[in-house]
């Protein structure tokens, strides 16, 4: 398999409409193999954009890309529990499981297990193989070391593991909704305030330091992940799925940039200027992988 | 009051002194863990040798107290054997359970030791039936600790729905993100909750006096609260920092800096199928853990026996005063 970019799933509250076409695009354009679909932080978002679900799944899958239902993350409420059931035992189709209760809920049948489960070691990824799963994309906070031991595992498994390359990332879940709580309102009474919000809502410190960025109950970093420079890295590790977090602005340039360095057309350096001129409002960041701080920037060497 | 069946209260023990300190005081079940990242408390001073362990182990036996491992981070690849290790002299050390968050060491320990019994710990993060039933199915997991998300009707509900009891945190510090599944401290100190079993590290804590003794506290390069002078204020972690947002400023983002006291429930938790209450604090002093644990012994006691507790006391030992039930009362805390 050469290396595939994926696109995983859009975890803002954006109008349906915005989502559909967002959608439409990357089937238009966009050169992913992959693209996961689905409510994965609130299930009182779901019933607002699931009327495209099927037109954007025909779009994609006509595009040729493959389509993957990615579950909810944080399960507690019976919206949820239902939500995720609904999801996880659809048949025929691809799911990416987010959540323990998925992995309960579904077949036996191949699957992909998403960055919002912990796959931190081998004997991990030997559960959710034996379980099924044929596709592991790792949590971000793993280092370069981690990724490596894991994937010693995963090979003869005939287990993919995917890396988030670039995208904001996850922080925590909580079974409180942040916007909500910034609003006054609760999670029940929240009117949907976090769609005025199509990246989240900026954290600052009382210093004015950018900080953190508030998604429902999602709590993400502030910079966005960015780990063009260890495309190479990564693929002598053994790595080759490579995965796009979508943000409003930038995503498309991203996606053309990651496959460029990844077909050799452009260099590293190049890609992160082109991406750096159409992007949020947000520095770039790799700390994780290279095991400091995750906000920080690790330039490579001789750039 | 009708009297019920009395749960059991588990205490925490960072230290051998706090072992005893605790059996002493009435704790039935006391849970600890071993020095190092394999727990999700691993501060300098805090937790047990094997050796100690082992003494400990005599002492709450001869007690007619439980104790209770906890190995609940989760090893990153290539040092898994740290984590094996701490569970082989678990269970050769008679540990009554061992405290598993990691599905890896989940399989593990049902592998490898499948008459050990088996807890599934807070960290795990399960916080539905599926979830949890996921576990017992898979592993034999006996007990499943519960996130402190969940109201108590919800308890009630995953009770009715599991195949296991029920262990459900009663009082002591909460952190405010699903347990198991928070980096914020890895963000920003580049030490990981889950991985090295450490949240805001005393290592990377600073307090910052201005003029006007007001207090800025900073984990790692980032300001997290602002303490002004005069307010009290409880151990900084992110998750209970004043932040700025475009449309309100200077206010706890996440949670206020805040205790969990579920004593007034006690009657609810029971009656939903709670089986153990446990008390947060490995970290805590030897006083407090007296002060904490002979006053929940009283309490249980006290309702067991068909009166009202005395709980001023709790009260006084909340974090920065000020206590809350938390997701327990109601819905609306989401």
């Amino acid at each position: 398999m050469t290396a595939q970019l994926t696109l995983g799933p859009v975890q803002y509250n954006w109008a349906a409409d915005d989502w559909r076409d967002f959608y439409f695009k990357v089937a238009d354009e966009a050169p992913v193999e992959t693209v996961f679909v689905g409510e994965v932080i609130c299930s009182k978002r779901a019933p607002l954009y699931d009327k495209y679900i099927p037109d954007i799944y025909e779009r994609l899958t006509d595009a040729g890309k493959t389509v993957v239902f990615s579950t909810l993350s944080e399960v507690t409420t019976d919206i949820d529990r239902r939500q995720v059931k609904k999801v996880a035992t659809s048949e025929g189709f691809l799911i990416e499981a987010n959540d323990v209760s998925a992995l309960y809920q579904m077949e036996k049948g191949p699957h992909y297990i998403g960055p919002l489960m912990n796959c931190y070691n081998e004997e991990a990824l030997e559960v959710y193989a034996k379980g099924g799963a044929t596709s592991i994309c790792l949590n971000p906070e793993i280092p370069k070391s981690g990724i490596e031991a894991l994937m010693k595992t995963a090979a003869p498994l005939n287990v993919d593991l995917e890396v988030q390359v670039y995208g904001r990332m996850s922080l925590a879940l909580s079974a409180r909704c942040y916007h909500a709580r910034a609003h006054n309102r609760t999670k029940d009474s929240c009117l949907f305030v976090c769609d005025e919000d199509p990246d989240g809502m900026r954290l600052d410190t009382l210093e004015g330091d950018k900080f953190l960025t508030v998604n429902g109950i999602q709590t993400q970093s502030h910079s966005v992940l960015n780990l063009v420079e260890c495309l190479d890295e990564l693929q002598e590790i053994g790595v080759k799925k490579f995965r796009i977090s979508p943000q409003s602005k930038g995503t498309f340039t991203a996606i053309d940039a990651f496959r460029d360095v990844l077909d050799g057309k452009l260099s590293p350096s190049e890609a992160l200027k082109l991406m750096r001129d159409d992007s949020v409002d947000a520095p770039f960041s790799n700390g994780f992988y290279h095991q400091m701080p995750g906000y920080e920037w690790h330039d490579a060497v001789g750039n | 009051m009708t009297q019920f069946e009395k749960p059991e209260l588990v205490c925490p023990a960072g230290t051998p002194a706090s072992l005893r300190t605790a059996v002493d005081a009435g704790a039935d079940a006391v849970y600890c863990g071993f020095k190092g990242p394999t727990n999700a408390r691993n501060f300098s001073g805090l937790n047990f040798t094997k050796a100690e362990l082992s003494e400990s182990v005599k002492y709450a036996h001869d007690r007619d107290a439980i104790v209770l491992a906890a190995i609940n981070s989760f090893p990153t690849a290539g040092r898994t054997d740290l984590w094996k290790n701490s569970v082989d002299d678990a269970v050769e050390l008679g540990l009554d359970a061992v405290i598993i968050a990691d599905i890896g060491m989940a399989q593990y320990v049902a592998r490898e030791h499948p008459d050990q019994r088996l807890h599934l710990s807070v960290q795990a993060g399960a916080s539905s039936p599926e979830a949890i039933n996921y576990y017992v199915e898979q592993f034999g997991v006996k007990r499943v600790v519960l996130p402190r998300i969940l109201t108590v009707a919800e308890i009630k509900r995953v009770h009715d729905a599991i195949d296991c009891e029920i262990e459900a945190f009663v009082f002591g510090n909460i952190g405010m993100m699903a347990e198991g599944r928070c980096s914020l401290t890895n963000y920003v100190t580049g030490v990981s909750t889950n991985m090295d079993g450490v949240c805001s590290p005393a290592s990377h804590v600073e307090y910052e006096p201005d003029e006007n003794e007001n207090l800025t506290t900073r984990l790692g390069e980032f300001a997290i609260d602002c303490i002004s002078c005069g307010e009290t204020a409880g151990y900084p972690t992110i998750c209970k920092g004043r932040y700025d947002t475009a449309i309100k400023k200077n206010y706890y983002a996440f949670e206020e800096p805040i205790s969990l006291n579920l004593t007034r429930l006690l009657p609810d938790l029971i009656k939903a199928g709670v089986t153990a209450l446990k008390i947060e604090g490995r970290q805590r002093s030897r006083a407090y853990i007296r002060s904490v644990v002979s006053s929940f012994r009283e309490a249980i006691d006290a309702y067991a026996a068909g009166d009202e507790p005395d709980i001023s006391q709790l009260i006084a030992l909340t974090e920065g005063g000020k206590e809350t039930e938390g997701a327990f009362k109601s819905k609306t805390w989401r």
